[in-house]
């Protein structure tokens, strides 16, 4: 029966699509019936806990069970049989590939947010104050609409040694310069990789920025110039602080993405040549390699540098509600 | 031209051989007891099948597979990926696999028979299918405790040296040392000795692994070469940073330095071999490079020919490496019996021969439906072969050879870190050897 419904998936997305918010609405229904029958203090105290079971139990299926086995796994051997101990975290801090890897992923975590959020607010001021904003927009917000790995392979052929292929190198070719393997030349690689990450997010930055500044109130601006600011001690003293929260929003979603990154660099030099980052180490230690122990703790690693992220975004969030 | 020559071939060919199959089943289904494939239930649903060809592959397994499908009405719904690997090591995890698939190598078909995922072959007539082959193929295809767990259609020939006919003119050298001073010979100027080229996405680096398993073959004979692979030597052993000296000679005179190297795709590797003047005057690879060199650097294939990889040290002479498309299977049904019967077939198999791109390591296919001069002495090789040793970077363990494709890529670019790439290797190597 089970087996069937998976082979008919027609019928199976229907099941999912229909079939869930049914039984949820059923669910709630149910419950509510149910409250009626009871006192009203005792139905105010439950009618949340009941409300929020569902997606308590999905939380718990989805996410919370997930992040407790792999915390388990980690401490097991290879085949998970048997413990292990610390050796998993032992190896992962001791090999000098693994740590290349995470010195890299210290570089994508400044450098990529740094770029992103300059560049992003650098064009959202600009293109602020011209007529053909839009279309500037639209141009630097499309490599967003291209899969990271779809952009790995774009900008691997922009690298390429053979100035044939490679538009960079054709480039140096046309003024001389000498020939560059931008990917294989150490460190610079590093700083090739990123920066498509930086072609990728730099108009969702810009977007989001620039939503942000289009709700800076014109009196506002206009008072500071009338007081006697110049364009950039507006920019300094009202603008940024003003901004700052839609900044800090802009940059969290970036460093959590540097922290993950992982196609990029899949696709564009696997890790060879010192570029490799913590989830491509994941990934091959699970699929390539079988290290399952190992793996969960690179997961594990992971998951503990984006709870400082995690942490400072709470609290950011607890600030807005209160000023509310 | 070539081409409908060779469709009209595989038309004649495939009704001989569907002729053949008909004849061998056509009673067994009048009196209803089943056909050849060892079953006694009517054959009937589907066999699922995931393997590494694409593209023309794809369509030459379908047209080998069409006689058997169509005589027993089962369909084969073929799957191809670029990373067997990945996709099975993922499928066992989740207990999704294909009846039948193409393995990765001994190594992975060891531990996925340990795991239990993978069947016993028991069907296949062992004495029959050896017989067939060069000696010791067939014992590649054998768990550790004696069970036939995998079995070879395809195979390749490894270590074939490569050269444009219009520059290499010599005949083929009998020992490294010639082939040295005649190459050497020949590279002056614009022209080096050599084309590598590494760049393979995920598996950068295996181009030169192959290099150091046809130098360890034969500059240091089976016995090392097998301990090696089986990782009972270590790499920092004087045989194998030999092997690495010998090769690192190689990529001194190669064709535009080690950025070239690490960032050239294999497949356009040998391109400046074409050019004029040539860039390199050799290229190594097996057999299968040929199509690149038609359809990547548009040579014709009267500008390129090849002769064997020559011994190193006279007293292991003949040997070849290589490699196979071993078919494992994962679910044991009456179709996937018989399919995998079907395949092992020199009947099935010349099918592709003839479409090209083959080459059979069973002797029952004759030299002479080769449809091109290259796979059919590759064949011969690999049927006259005195030592043959399996792809050795296959055989090890996976991260093993996740790593020795790397150290490839990193000795390519600064050959002076030999010894700290060889530690690295050791290190690799008592942890991925390791039990658990």
């Amino acid at each position: 029966m089970l087996v069937d419904l998976f082979e008919n998936r027609l019928a199976l997305a229907l099941i999912v699509v229909l079939g869930v918010p049914a039984v949820l609405v059923l669910y709630i229904v149910a419950v509510e019936a149910l409250l009626t029958r009871v006192s009203r203090r005792v139905s105010a105290a439950v009618r949340p806990w009941l409300w929020l079971a569902p997606a308590l139990g999905f939380l718990g299926v989805f996410l919370v069970y997930p992040t407790l086995a792999t915390i388990y796994r980690s401490f097991q051997n290879r085949r998970g049989d048997a413990f292990s101990g610390l050796e998993n975290y032992v190896w992962f801090f001791t090999r000098s590939d693994t740590l290349i890897a995470l010195r890299n992923n210290v570089l994508w975590v400044l450098l990529l947010p740094l770029l992103v959020v300059a560049l992003g607010l650098g064009i959202a001021v600009l293109v602020d104050r011209v007529r053909y904003e839009v279309v500037v927009k639209s141009v630097v917000f499309l490599p967003m609409a291209i899969s990271f790995v779809a952009a790995g392979v774009i900008w691997r052929l922009m690298y390429d040694l053979n100035p044939n292929t490679g538009t960079l190198n054709a480039a140096l070719d046309l003024v001389n310069g000498p020939r560059v393997a931008w990917l294989s030349t150490s460190p610079i690689n590093n700083l090739m990789l990123i920066l498509v990450g930086v072609w990728m997010f730099t108009g969702l930055a810009m977007v989001i920025l620039s939503a942000g500044l289009k709700g800076i109130s014109a009196e506002l601006l206009e008072a500071a110039r009338i007081d006697g600011a110049n364009e950039r001690e507006v920019f300094r003293f009202v603008i940024l602080p003003l901004l700052a929260p839609t900044i800090a929003v802009v940059a969290t979603t970036v460093i959590i993405f540097a922290l993950k990154t992982f196609d990029i660099v899949y696709v564009m030099t696997n890790g060879n040549f010192e570029t490799d980052v913590i989830a491509n180490t994941m990934y091959k230690e699970l699929f390539a390699n079988g290290q399952q122990g190992r793996a969960a703790a690179v997961a594990v690693v992971l998951l503990l540098a984006t709870v400082p992220v995690m942490i400072l975004n709470v609290k950011r969030f607890k600030q807005q509600e209160e000023v509310r | 031209m070539r081409a409908t020559r060779g469709q009209f071939r595989v038309v004649v060919v495939g009704g001989a051989a569907l002729a053949l199959v008909l004849a061998a089943c056509g009673g067994g289904e009048e009196d209803g007891d089943g056909g050849e494939g060892g079953g006694d239930e009517e054959l009937s649903g589907t066999v699922s099948f995931i393997g590494s060809w694409s593209g023309d592959e794809q369509d030459s397994f379908l047209a080998m597979v069409a006689p058997w499908e169509e005589e027993t009405g089962v369909t084969v719904e073929y799957t191809g990926t670029r990373d067997l690997s990945q996709q099975l090591t993922t499928g066992i995890a989740s207990g999704n696999l294909p009846d039948i698939a193409g393995l990765p190598g001994p190594g992975p078909m060891n531990d996925w028979y340990g795991q239990g995922a993978l069947q016993p072959l028991d069907f296949v007539d062992f004495d029959t299918y050896s017989g067939a082959t060069p000696e010791g193929f067939a014992d590649l295809g054998m768990s550790e405790d004696g069970t036939l767990i995998g079995v070879f259609t395809k195979a390749a020939v490894k270590g074939l040296i490569y050269y444009n006919t219009a520059v290499w003119t010599a005949e083929p050298p009998a020992t490294w040392a010639d082939l040295e001073t005649a190459a050497g010979g020949l590279a002056t100027g614009e022209t080096a000795q050599w084309c590598v080229g590494l760049e393979s996405g995920a598996t950068s680096g295996w181009p030169a692994t192959d290099w150091i398993e046809d130098i360890v073959l034969r500059q240091a004979g089976p016995d090392v070469y097998d301990q090696w692979v089986a990782g009972e030597l270590a790499w920092s052993a004087p045989e194998i940073t030999a092997a690495f000296e010998t090769f690192g000679s190689v990529l001194e005179n190669s064709y535009g330095g080690s950025d070239y190297i690490v960032n050239t795709a294999f497949g356009r590797g040998a391109n400046p071999m074409f050019e004029d003047p040539p860039g390199c005057v050799l290229h190594h690879q097996a057999s299968f490079i040929t199509d690149f060199f038609v359809n990547e650097a548009g040579a014709t294939p009267e500008q390129f020919d090849f002769f064997p990889f020559p011994d190193i040290d006279p007293q292991y002479t003949g040997g070849v490496t290589g490699g196979g498309d071993l078919i494992g299977m994962f679910n044991d049904t009456p179709e996937a019996r018989s399919l995998i019967e079907y395949l092992l077939t020199p009947e099935a198999q010349q099918i592709w021969v003839e479409r090209g791109g083959f080459i059979s390591a069973n002797s029952g296919v004759p030299l002479d439906v080769y449809p091109d001069e290259t796979s059919m002495r590759s064949a011969e090789i690999l049927q006259n072969a005195q030592t043959f040793r399996f792809d050795g970077s296959d055989n090890m363990p996976a991260a093993m050879s996740d790593a020795f494709n790397r150290a490839m890529v990193a000795f390519a670019q600064n050959p002076g870190d030999l010894d700290s790439i060889l530690a690295g290797l050791d290190e690799t190597q008592t942890d991925a050897y390791a039990a658990d």
